[in-house]
């Protein structure tokens, strides 16, 4: 084991290559089905993504529309030219002997984003994101004599955003991927579902005692922020270590063994592929209007950090506006954050929901297969109310949502429904004293605690009073007067 | 020669007046071509889908049901073409027995309207080279002296025409593979605009370059299949609008003035056919056309940057042939980098072999910018210099080739003057222009062709222009 002070004395270089599975219905030069998750081998698969003979890539304008609005996702503009290149190499899944991609032109340049980690905000360079088909997928079974390729997933867009070496810990590699997934998430350009890999993060990680840059390593394939994490931490005490011995890192390509939590050396990288990439002379480059570009650009939805921005008036912890902004991709047909916005112009009621959506709402959902049916807004308007009169406690407010998101429709008065299901507290001032004359008449020996100082008491014959009231009493207005009475 | 064939407006006009039937003139074209076998211009017949298409066509017929504007015409595709009733086999080992699942477009559209594919032409494997000798199976011979060659690479759609097996044929053209086969066997050859025919489904030379085209004994005919073929097509990007007029009923007077490439006129072209080429001009002259001389400085580098740029799509394009998907696979083989070598290393030919070797050359790192780089500049600066040229003048004439159709066995140790036929035909493959070659007499008592081309998207006045010219010429 790597000690902290030990490892405090390297610095740590992280870049992330992220690439990310388009939503579009077809793939980016066939026109067959592109969500090969529940597929037959082999099903999803035309002449043009088998190879044939005179087969031909037609691109697919959807494909170019999400990664338009990818580029707005990462805070900056798509180029206005941008073209596609061969990049060949030989291999069973890999139909046409080489790969559609984008080198040298790119249709997403320079681009950022920012990160809180500890508290502190960082911005994380993106070099560029370029488009490309997604290879087939091979498998070699164990003990057997051949390799099975399944081309289904053959031609599938995607989209490989490359950040800038700008990160310096786990921390901020899984923050990085997490910022990441939301901005494809909100920009709705990916269905993002991270166990079906739609997007797969190949992390870039050195060491250096000195200002100059070790040798990296590159993890590749991995589809959870928890993984990008543990890699992260893996390779760094792995790199130093060996280098604490005397040895040299080795320019490799690893793998990672969720199982035993530790990466694995895949194949070296000294010898440095030669692609041979060239223009590809069957798609003609992609030339974007201002227009275009503008037009989808007036359209994108609301990131991340304006989301953030537009919640901070709240006073949420970080934590608290963290958890709405996974609910709103984790449940998207909720509308967390729309419902909140809503709501704005009553910060006190808006905060007050933030509070039932981070602590009721989100757990309830986590649990419950079905749709919601009933509008959030009435419900929680009517139970803010509720509260404001002194008629419902927290804890029956919390059972009163829970019970009312399950129901097929709000009632008619949901205050008549909370009375009839006994949830509203007993507010009655007359009818309150006259349960706390009896209770302290039945606890001589609290009620005489209370006297002589001894205020403890007063939360046990509190809990008397609403143990009488069958839970109905307001519990504040309880214990006043059972100060009150015995004060009197 | 007399052709046992009228125009095709003519036949489909017979057919569709029920006094000819398609089937009459399937058999017409089967039997022409298994009497003409010993030219060795067929790959393949695909008799009997063409018998069962013109049954079809026959029985609409006598049903009184409409039928398409090439009603029983028979063609013959070269054999890089995906059609069915064949193997689609590019003239190569690597694809010998590859039975197409799909058919390319062209076909489709020709089809539609009731064209009949009766056969596969021979070519230069996967079309490289300029005389069918680099077929894999066999060369073939032109109709005019069987023992010199009949062009490349679309000689057996070329041959096929001038043994009047069919009204027309199909061919491809990269470098001039139309064109030149058309030359050396007398024919008319059309190279479209790049991209006005759908590439979807013909097995791919240099996609950059690659053109459809017919090979005819008339440019009315060129005019009518073109036609049919041409505009733009979802599965091929790089298609571009048909013009509006179409391109048949063609009608004009010749034009007022055309250049000469100077550069096709120097040293290096046989004094006989510059001589053809001179009368022809001189033809023109004498209807008061106005004649100009017109210098491309770049030609000059046009052969070179072509046989730079055609080997790296090449390389590119023939990487599917692998082994493990279709065609040829070295059973042999015992592992994966195994079965890739032998099976492309005995499927493939030494044409094909070189011009990968080349391709993967000029694109490897480190020599990708003082190859693959600098030849798309001298592309871009060609393409500069036919537009300047294309202001002053519609249309560019020259031979399109430098001599007249060679022995067979002539050129076939020496790639490198294989590769300086292609001088006079590449330059419109760099740029995209039209060029047709029109039959302009003979020289050493072989055709001679004259070449014309004219300004991307110009192809109904280049063929209006070739019509006229072709009345003044006969």
């Amino acid at each position: 084991m790597i000690n902290a002070e030990l490892r405090k004395s390297y610095t740590v270089t992280i870049g992330i290559e992220c690439h990310v599975q388009l939503k579009t219905a077809t793939k980016l030069f066939s026109a067959v089905g592109n969500d090969a998750r529940d597929a037959e081998p082999n099903t999803l698969v035309s002449h043009i993504d088998f190879g044939m003979p005179g087969a031909l890539p037609v691109l697919n304008s959807e494909a170019v529309r999400l990664a338009v609005k990818a580029a707005f996702a990462l805070g900056t503009e798509p180029e206005r030219f941008s073209k596609f290149d061969r990049k060949h190499y030989f291999y069973p899944d890999l139909p046409k002997g080489y790969q559609i991609s984008q080198f040298d032109e790119p249709i997403i340049g320079k681009g950022s984003l920012e990160i809180v980690v500890d508290g502190e905000t960082k911005v994380i360079g993106i070099t560029r994101a370029h488009m490309e088909e997604d290879a087939g997928k091979s498998t070699h079974p164990a003990g057997k004599d051949y390799s099975l390729v399944d081309l289904n997933r053959a031609g599938t867009p995607l989209l490989e955003i490359v950040s800038e070496p700008d990160m310096h810990s786990s921390a901020e590699a899984k923050a990085y991927a997490r910022e990441l997934y939301l901005r494809m998430r909100y920009a709705d350009v990916s269905e993002a579902n991270l166990y079906y890999g739609n997007m797969r993060f190949d992390v870039n990680v050195s060491v250096s005692k000195t200002s100059e840059l070790g040798t990296r390593t590159e993890t590749k394939n991995l589809n959870s922020f928890r993984s990008v994490e543990k890699s992260v931490e893996y390779e760094v005490d792995r790199q130093i270590e060996v280098l604490e011995k005397g040895g040299v890192i080795v320019q490799e390509t690893r793998g990672w063994d969720d199982a035993k939590q530790r990466t694995f050396s895949q194949r070296s990288k000294e010898n440095a592929d030669d692609y041979r990439y060239m223009p590809d002379p069957d798609i003609p480059p992609i030339v974007l209007s201002e227009e275009y570009i503008a037009e989808i650009g007036a359209a994108m939805p609301v990131m991340p950090d304006a989301w953030r921005k537009r919640l901070s008036s709240l006073g949420l912890d970080r934590a608290q506006t963290e958890t709405l902004l996974d609910a709103q991709v984790e449940f998207s047909k909720e509308g967390y954050l729309q419902l909140l916005e809503a709501m704005l112009d009553n910060q006190a009621f808006a905060k007050q929901v933030a509070n039932w959506l981070v602590n009721i709402d989100i757990p309830f959902m986590r649990d419950y297969d079905q749709p919601i049916k009933v509008q959030r807004v009435v419900l929680y308007g009517a139970i803010a109310e509720l509260i404001g009169d002194g008629k419902l406690s927290s804890t029956n407010a919390k059972a009163l949502i829970t019970e009312l998101l399950a129901a097929e429709s709000l009632p008619d008065d949901i205050a008549v429904y909370a009375a009839d299901k006994g949830y509203i507290q007993e507010s009655d001032e007359a009818a309150i004293a006259a349960i706390v004359a009896r209770v302290l008449k039945d606890n001589p020996q609290a009620a005489n605690d209370v006297k002589n100082g001894e205020l403890k008491a007063i939360g046990f014959l509190t809990g008397q009073v609403m143990k009488a009231s069958q839970g109905k009493a307001n519990p504040g207005l309880a214990s006043q007067l059972i100060k009150k009475q015995l004060t009197d | 020669m007399q052709s046992q064939w009228p125009s095709i407006c003519a036949i489909a006009s017979a057919v569709q007046a029920g006094t000819t039937s398609a089937s009459e003139l399937v058999e017409r074209a089967l039997i022409a071509i298994a009497k003409k076998d010993e030219y060795k211009a067929i790959i393949a017949t695909t008799e009997t889908r063409a018998r069962q298409r013109a049954l079809t066509i026959d029985k609409q017929v006598s049903d009184g049901l409409a039928v398409g504007r090439l009603a029983g015409v028979p063609f013959i595709a070269k054999d890089n073409f995906l059609v069915f009733g064949a193997d689609t086999t590019a003239a190569s080992n690597i694809l010998r027995g590859f039975s197409a699942p799909y058919q390319s477009v062209a076909i489709e559209k020709l089809e539609a309207e009731g064209a009949i594919c009766v056969a596969k032409a021979n070519l230069d494997a996967f079309a490289h080279g300029s005389s069918t000798e680099n077929s894999d199976f066999m060369t073939t011979k032109n109709p005019h002296d069987s023992t010199r060659v009949p062009g490349g690479s679309s000689g057996g759609s070329a041959a096929a025409v001038m043994l009047d097996l069919a009204p027309f044929a199909l061919g491809t053209d990269t470098g001039g593979s139309i064109r030149l086969p058309a030359s050396y066997c007398g024919a008319v050859g059309y190279k479209p605009t790049y991209g006005l025919v759908s590439r979807s489904g013909v097995v791919a030379m240099a996609s950059s370059t690659d053109v459809i085209g017919p090979l005819t004994r008339s440019v009315e005919d060129a005019a009518m299949v073109l036609d049919v073929m041409a505009g733009k097509d979802a599965l091929d990007g790089t298609t571009i609008e048909r013009e509006s007029a179409g391109y048949t009923n063609l009608a004009g007077a010749l034009p007022s003035k055309v250049g000469v490439i100077k550069e096709y006129m120097a040293e290096g072209i046989d004094p006989a056919v510059k001589g053809q080429i001179v009368a022809a001009i001189d033809a023109l002259k004498a209807r008061s056309v106005e004649v100009v001389e017109i210098s491309l400085p770049s030609l000059s580098a046009a052969l070179a940057a072509y046989y730079i740029l055609c080997p790296a799509e090449v390389s590119s394009n023939l990487s599917r042939y692998d082994g493990q998907r279709f065609g040829h696979s070295d059973l042999e083989a015992r592992t994966l980098d195994e079965s890739y070598g032998r099976s492309r290393s005995t499927g493939f030919g030494r044409e094909a072999k070189r011009r990968i070797m080349i391709g993967t050359y000029v694109l490897s790192s480190g020599y990708y910018d003082a190859y693959y780089v600098k030849a798309q500049t001298v592309r871009t600066k060609l393409i500069a210099e036919f537009n300047e040229a294309f202001q002053s003048v519609d249309f560019l004439l020259g031979p399109t080739a430098p001599n007249t159709a060679f022995k067979i066995g002539e050129n076939i140790k020496d790639p490198l003057q294989m590769y300086l036929i292609d001088i006079l035909t590449v330059a419109a493959n760099l740029v995209g222009v039209p060029a047709i070659s029109l039959p302009a007499g003979s020289a050493n008592d072989m055709p001679v062709g004259l070449q014309i081309m004219a300004a991307q998207k110009n192809d109904r006045a280049l063929l209006t222009f070739a019509k006229a010219y072709e009345e003044l010429l006969a």
